[in-house]
């Protein structure tokens, strides 16, 4: 049983404590700002906030923006308030914003930095590679270190900018498909004189409407499946500025992480500060690094979000290097269940890159009857240059 | 009125709200603002917008939204034809222009479409925004100025302010992703699948004959249904009409004729190939479990 949170003595009261359960959300990644807390300090006069029963719904339904915010908001709550009978030093943080100044101090001494940290895991600087495959202790403790997060390390501020220019230009060879005819709009170049005429009847013949027609936008949605495995780790640096970039670039597009389990990454990466995305993003790609379960993980956005964001006007871009620890059919099932929802499908796979590379590995021979595409990409300049190749698709 | 109360209060009208909707719903009333509901199909979000209409006994303005809808639907529009028509007897009873203007363009030719009528009652009613998400983005960004200022401007009469703050209800289940900014505006209850307990109670409440055995079949049943792979998971609203089709056929025991049940599955599985993946042995067997 859960006991409440005991605060320090020299505790500024409740007022401070709320701040610091805002504070606690918002580290969390809740979008809330300070009419938010003002509001949720009214809402807790229209219950009896004293009891964690009430008041754990009432700011759930003030705080919580969405059904993923909604759904995290109980644990989020318990550990603030809930806390095991455990002592809480001080409910106001300060400590927060310092540490928060770390991220943008390293990252203004960015250039030298990069040389040093960037390098080793720039997939084309073999050496990297080599460094990475070195002793069984070494690597252990590489992966634990990136098992708990952070993301911030692999990509780079200046990256993401460049991806996103890449991802806007690769974005729009992808969405500009436009149709010959036209059809009603609110804001037209023509007048439709069709429906003029007819709706000018009911006037008496005087046309009081113009009603306006267009051609209209056949825009292509992409959703972008990442694995962020731990074969995948030299690559990963690569594709998430590019995702990051994209998703910045594009609002309609859609991102989801896989290794083991599949996580919807779009909201993080919509964070208008970069790096703060990628924070928020570190967060929910806990078990980054770690094995990977392709076909599984497709599986599942086939049954789930696939039936929600994925149509006959929709590009799945998948990325990743087909080993997975699961059966191989189970990708070829869930590519079958993909294409059946009338989207194209794109498997961007770094090893294609390598000279005499074959897909042998039983994954990706499943998988490529299903594909529109399967191009080797393992530098932005080799997303880059899918262009052309996608705008013939 | 306290939380508890108003849960109360919509159970007595035939609405169960879990303990998070109706602290939702307590504090959109509470606090005047607006409620979002989020979920899926068929759980019974436009129903909280008619039960408290209800339980509030206030009107319920509807304003269904569908891609294209703009002010004229959704706002005010002049009635154009009534206009012309004054202006041809004007003409022939040699009305000056100027009289004829200012009487074309009075309360009389203006068509009240929701919006504006929710804003125009003099008891708040309840004002249901449905399918918000299927709304274009431009009308999202109108409807949040409306819903923080509760007032619309028409150039030719000025501008009309709220005699009383409707009780506004969007609704949304995720066609598209909803701005920020609205989302912010608004209070939030995500609307699941009822857990068991909660969705007999539905039952019982909405089917009053219902025998206990069977209720708790039936709800067993489309409960472990949802579990399966399906692409159209069935909601209350199909829970409800399999309940009263079982009723209507005098099915006492789910178990007692498989090609009944077969049949009956039409007003649960929407599409063929939940049809095709639900085989006679799995809903035996989902039923079976169910008793």
């Amino acid at each position: 049983m859960t006991r409440v949170t005991r605060f320090a003595a020299r505790d500024p009261g409740p007022a401070a404590r709320m701040a610091g359960f805002m504070a606690h959300l918002r580290d969390n990644g809740l979008r809330l700002g300070v009419g938010e807390a003002e509001l949720g300090l009214a809402a807790l006069t229209h219950v009896n906030a004293a009891d964690p029963t009430e008041a754990r719904p009432a700011l759930k339904a003030v705080f919580s923006g969405c059904a993923e915010d909604a759904e995290r908001f109980a644990s989020l709550f318990d550990a603030y308030w809930m806390n095991g009978g455990r002592v809480v030093e001080k409910s106001v943080p300060t400590k927060a914003i310092a540490s928060d100044n770390v991220h943008s101090s390293r990252n203004a001494k960015g250039p030298e930095a990069s040389g040093a940290s960037g390098a080793p895991s720039t997939p084309d600087g073999g050496d990297g590679e080599a460094d990475a495959d070195g002793e069984g202790k070494l690597v252990a403790s590489v992966i634990q270190s990136r098992m708990n997060t952070d993301l911030r390390n692999l990509v780079q501020p200046e990256d993401i900018a460049e991806a996103q220019r890449i991802a806007e230009r690769l974005g729009a060879a992808l969405r500009d498909r436009r149709s010959r005819r036209r059809r009603l709009a609110r804001k037209g170049d023509q007048i439709h004189f069709r429906r003029l005429i007819r709706h000018s009847l009911s006037t008496g013949g005087e046309p009081l409407h113009l009603p306006k027609k267009q051609r209209p936008d056949r825009p292509l949605k992409i959703v972008t499946l990442c694995d962020v495995s731990g074969s995948m780790t030299t690559y990963a640096q690569v594709f998430l500025a590019f995702i990051a970039g994209l998703m910045r670039a594009d609002d309609t597009a859609d991102a989801y992480l896989f290794h083991t389990r599949l996580v919807r990454i779009a909201e993080a990466l919509r964070d208008r500060d970069a790096l703060r995305a990628l924070g928020r993003l570190s967060v929910l790609a806990d078990g980054f690094g770690g094995g990977s379960k392709i076909g599984a993980s497709l599986m599942q956005f086939s049954r789930t979000y696939a039936r929600r964001f994925v149509d006959g006007r929709t590009v799945v871009l998948i990325l990743s290097d087909g080993y997975g620890t699961d059966t191989p059919d189970l990708i070829g099932e869930a590519l079958a269940a993909l294409r059946k929802r009338g989207c194209k499908i794109i498997w961007l796979n770094p090893l294609k890159g390598w000279d005499g590379y074959e897909p042998v590995a039983r994954g990706m021979a499943a998988a490529l009857p299903h594909l529109d595409l399967f191009h080797p990409a393992n530098r932005l300049a080799d997303l880059a240059a899918l262009e052309t190749e996608l705008t013939r698709l | 009125m306290q939380w508890t109360e108003l849960q109360t209060a919509m159970a007595d009208t035939g609405y169960i709200a879990d303990d998070d909707l109706a602290m939702a719903i307590h504090l959109a009333l509470s606090l005047g603002r607006p409620l979002l509901l989020e979920g899926a199909a068929g759980v019974g979000k436009t129903e909280v917008a008619r039960v408290l209409a209800q339980v509030k006994d206030t009107q319920l303005i509807r304003l269904q939204c569908y891609e294209g809808l703009d002010a004229a639907q959704a706002i005010y529009e002049w009635n154009y034809q009534r206009q012309l028509l004054s202006i041809r007897a004007a003409a022939e009873d040699g009305e000056t222009g100027r009289s004829v203007e200012q009487r074309i363009f009075s309360e009389e030719f203006l068509l009240e479409r929701p919006l504006l009528k929710a804003i125009r009652q003099d008891t708040p009613p309840v004002l249901l925004i449905d399918e918000i998400d299927r709304a274009d983005e431009e009308f999202e960004a109108y409807l949040l100025e409306i819903l923080s200022e509760f007032q619309i401007t028409i150039p030719e009469l000025g501008t009309i302010t709220a005699k009383s703050r409707p009780i506004v209800i969007l609704t949304a289940n995720g066609t598209r992703d909803l701005s920020d900014a609205l989302r912010r505006r608004c209070l939030y209850a995500h609307v699941a699948y009822p857990e068991r307990a909660t969705e007999l109670a539905i039952l019982k409440a909405r089917c009053a004959g219902i025998e206990a055995h069977l209720a708790a079949q039936i709800v067993g049943f489309v409960q472990s249904l949802r579990k399966e792979d399906l692409e159209k998971k069935p909601g209350i609203a199909e829970m409800l009409d399999f309940a009263a089709a079982l009723m209507g056929l005098g099915i006492a025991d789910l178990t007692q004729d498989p090609v009944v049940l077969q049949a009956t599955l039409a007003t649960l599985l929407k599409t063929q190939t939940d049809r095709d993946n639900i085989t006679t042995e799995i809903a035996q067997r989902l039923a079976g479990k169910a008793a």
